[in-house]
């Protein structure tokens, strides 16, 4: 990685971790095969490697190999389970329960699916990101055929109460998916245990290669199927067709038996960082608020408001030494900010001061002593610059003021 | 999205930075934009005997491309008579910045404050067009 640059966007993406690059560079030219091909030992060796791939990453959340589907990232997986999911069962009924806080890629393909007639319901969460564990089972109908509920959110990290949520569907009968593309590789995640019989994961946020991901289908008790929505070769048991993608596969096994041995000193390591960053910020600064559940919530993830200073300005005062994410979108016509945020309860002022810093596996502690000095450099320079800050510490009362909304 | 050298360096060391006493009848301000939708820019004229504007001051709570815009109105706004600051159009703004289409946005608050601090002098001094 680019030196000097502090690279805090792990849950955009993650690094390839160079044991996962070292894994996956005899498979481009050394061994080409296209592991469909039964007829020479190109293809039965590439077969081999994506069957012990396929181990690996079932060996991480503990399922079977015949339970994971390679698809090309959790979008397309999310995409499978929702629509694969509501076309294979949709005679039983068409009522989806869903989050409002859910990734984009559960929300517009619920979007999708109810222009294809299903009725979806979108659950509020409480101020602290978490879903209302009553509200759900009263929203769960007759005509309920799946519940959407992802394991740990990409902008809070905060983790939803899976266990319940699964016993909830378990009694009532409906299938369960979730989106853990934020949680696997990270923090022990097991379905079966958890209840799960869908879940979307991908390589590319737990130290693999991009491209390539994986959808987990329960296979017994219950034996569940979702209809494909690329059709082809039948690969991958017929739910997803496509010539696999070899070396990208053998990076997301690899990197999964690393997630595996690795996990637990790596979370317990960067939930010591993220805690001292956060501390750090709190008492150097004034009117600082992490967003979301503080012990619901990965360990490597921290989301924070800095009132009165806005989020994309503060990430300018920094972006040449640290890369981070930020809840306010003033790219748009329409400037609104996160609307995870939002659904949290935090006003908008408050949304548009957000920052999201995500560690990984690579961060190291002195990168988050400088990050502690340079942000809290940029707030001090923003709220100078900032008119409400000084209206704020007048003693205005900012909801009283005429603003002219443009 | 790459910015350019004169929005950075606007952003990094923004010119005229302050407040000016609102109540004085030869301070006009101008208070755009709401937190609702990320920006908020004030910006303060001081006008002389012979109407021209002798100080300009911003504050904006915003992106890079909001503060920029702001500081580069201050900076152009002194020396000039009223009309002649009246007659600054955001696109003079975004051509200066090169503010990506995205951001032209800005360009039109800061605009929109400069007019207003016009306005508010001119109310205050019971000045009409």
């Amino acid at each position: 990685m680019e030196d000097n640059l502090i690279y805090f966007d792990n849950n955009s993406t993650t690094p390839c971790d160079p044991r996962v690059v070292d894994a996956m560079l005899p498979w481009f030219y050394q061994n080409p095969g296209n592991a469909a091909s039964r007829s020479h030992a190109f293809g039965w060796k590439a077969e081999e490697a994506v069957d012990y791939a396929r181990e690996q990453v079932a060996n991480l959340i503990n399922v079977e190999s015949k339970e994971i589907i390679f698809t090309s990232g959790a979008t397309e997986s999310d995409n499978l389970a929702i629509k694969g999911v509501f076309e294979m069962y949709g005679r039983k009924g068409n009522h989806i329960i869903t989050l409002t806080t859910e990734h984009k890629a559960v929300l517009d393909a619920c979007d999708k699916v109810e222009k294809m007639g299903a009725d979806v319901t979108y659950l509020e969460v409480n101020n602290e990101g978490l879903v209302d564990l009553k509200a759900l089972e009263d929203a769960i109908t007759d005509k309920t055929i799946l519940v959407s509920i992802m394991w740990a959110n990409n902008e809070t990290g905060v983790i939803q109460p899976m266990k319940e949520i699964g016993e909830i569907c378990a009694k009532k009968g409906v299938l369960f998916f979730s989106d853990a593309t934020q949680a696997v590789g990270k923090i022990p995640v097991d379905p079966k245990e958890t209840g799960v019989h869908l879940m979307a994961f991908t390589g590319h946020k737990m130290y693999g290669p991009k491209g390539v991901g994986a959808l987990f289908v329960n296979r017994k008790k219950p034996r569940v199927k979702v209809v494909a929505q690329m059709d082809g070769g039948g690969h991958e048991r017929g739910m997803r067709s496509g010539t696999l993608n070899v070396p990208g596969i053998v990076g997301f096994g690899k990197a999964a038996e690393l997630a595996k041995q690795e996990m637990a000193a790596d979370a317990a390591r960067l939930s010591v960082l993220r805690d001292k960053l956060e501390s750090a910020l709190e008492s150097r600064l004034e009117e600082v608020y992490v967003n979301g559940s503080r012990t619901h919530r990965m360990p490597h993830v921290t989301n924070i408001s800095f009132k009165h200073v806005e989020g994309e300005g503060l990430m300018m005062t920094f972006n040449e030494n640290i890369a981070v994410s930020s809840g306010s979108a003033c790219t748009s016509a329409s400037l609104e900010p996160s609307y995870v945020l939002v659904a949290l309860g935090l006003g908008d002022d408050l949304a548009h001061s957000s920052i999201r810093f995500s560690l990984g596996r690579f961060t190291k502690e002195e990168e988050i002593d400088r990050a502690i000095e340079l942000v809290a450099n940029g707030v001090t320079h923003m709220r100078d610059l900032s008119p409400i800050w000084e209206m704020y510490k007048e003693g205005v009362d900012l909801d009283s003021v005429q603003w002219q909304e443009h | 999205m790459a910015y350019s050298e004169k929005l950075l360096d606007h952003f990094k060391h923004p010119k005229n930075v302050g407040t000016l006493d609102k109540n004085k009848k030869s301070v006009g301000t101008g208070l755009v934009g709401a937190p609702e939708c990320g920006d908020v820019m004030r910006l303060q004229i001081e006008v002389s005997d012979d109407g021209k504007i002798e100080d300009a001051k911003f504050k904006t709570f915003g992106c890079g491309s909001a503060i920029a815009s702001s500081s580069l109105a201050t900076e152009w706004l002194k020396g000039k008579s009223l009309d002649e600051a009246a007659s600054i159009d955001n696109m003079d703004i975004v051509e200066e910045l090169a503010l990506p289409p995205v951001k032209i946005h800005c360009s039109v608050l800061a605009e929109d404050a400069i007019k207003m601090a016009i306005k508010d002098y001119r109310e205050k001094n019971g000045i009409t067009e």
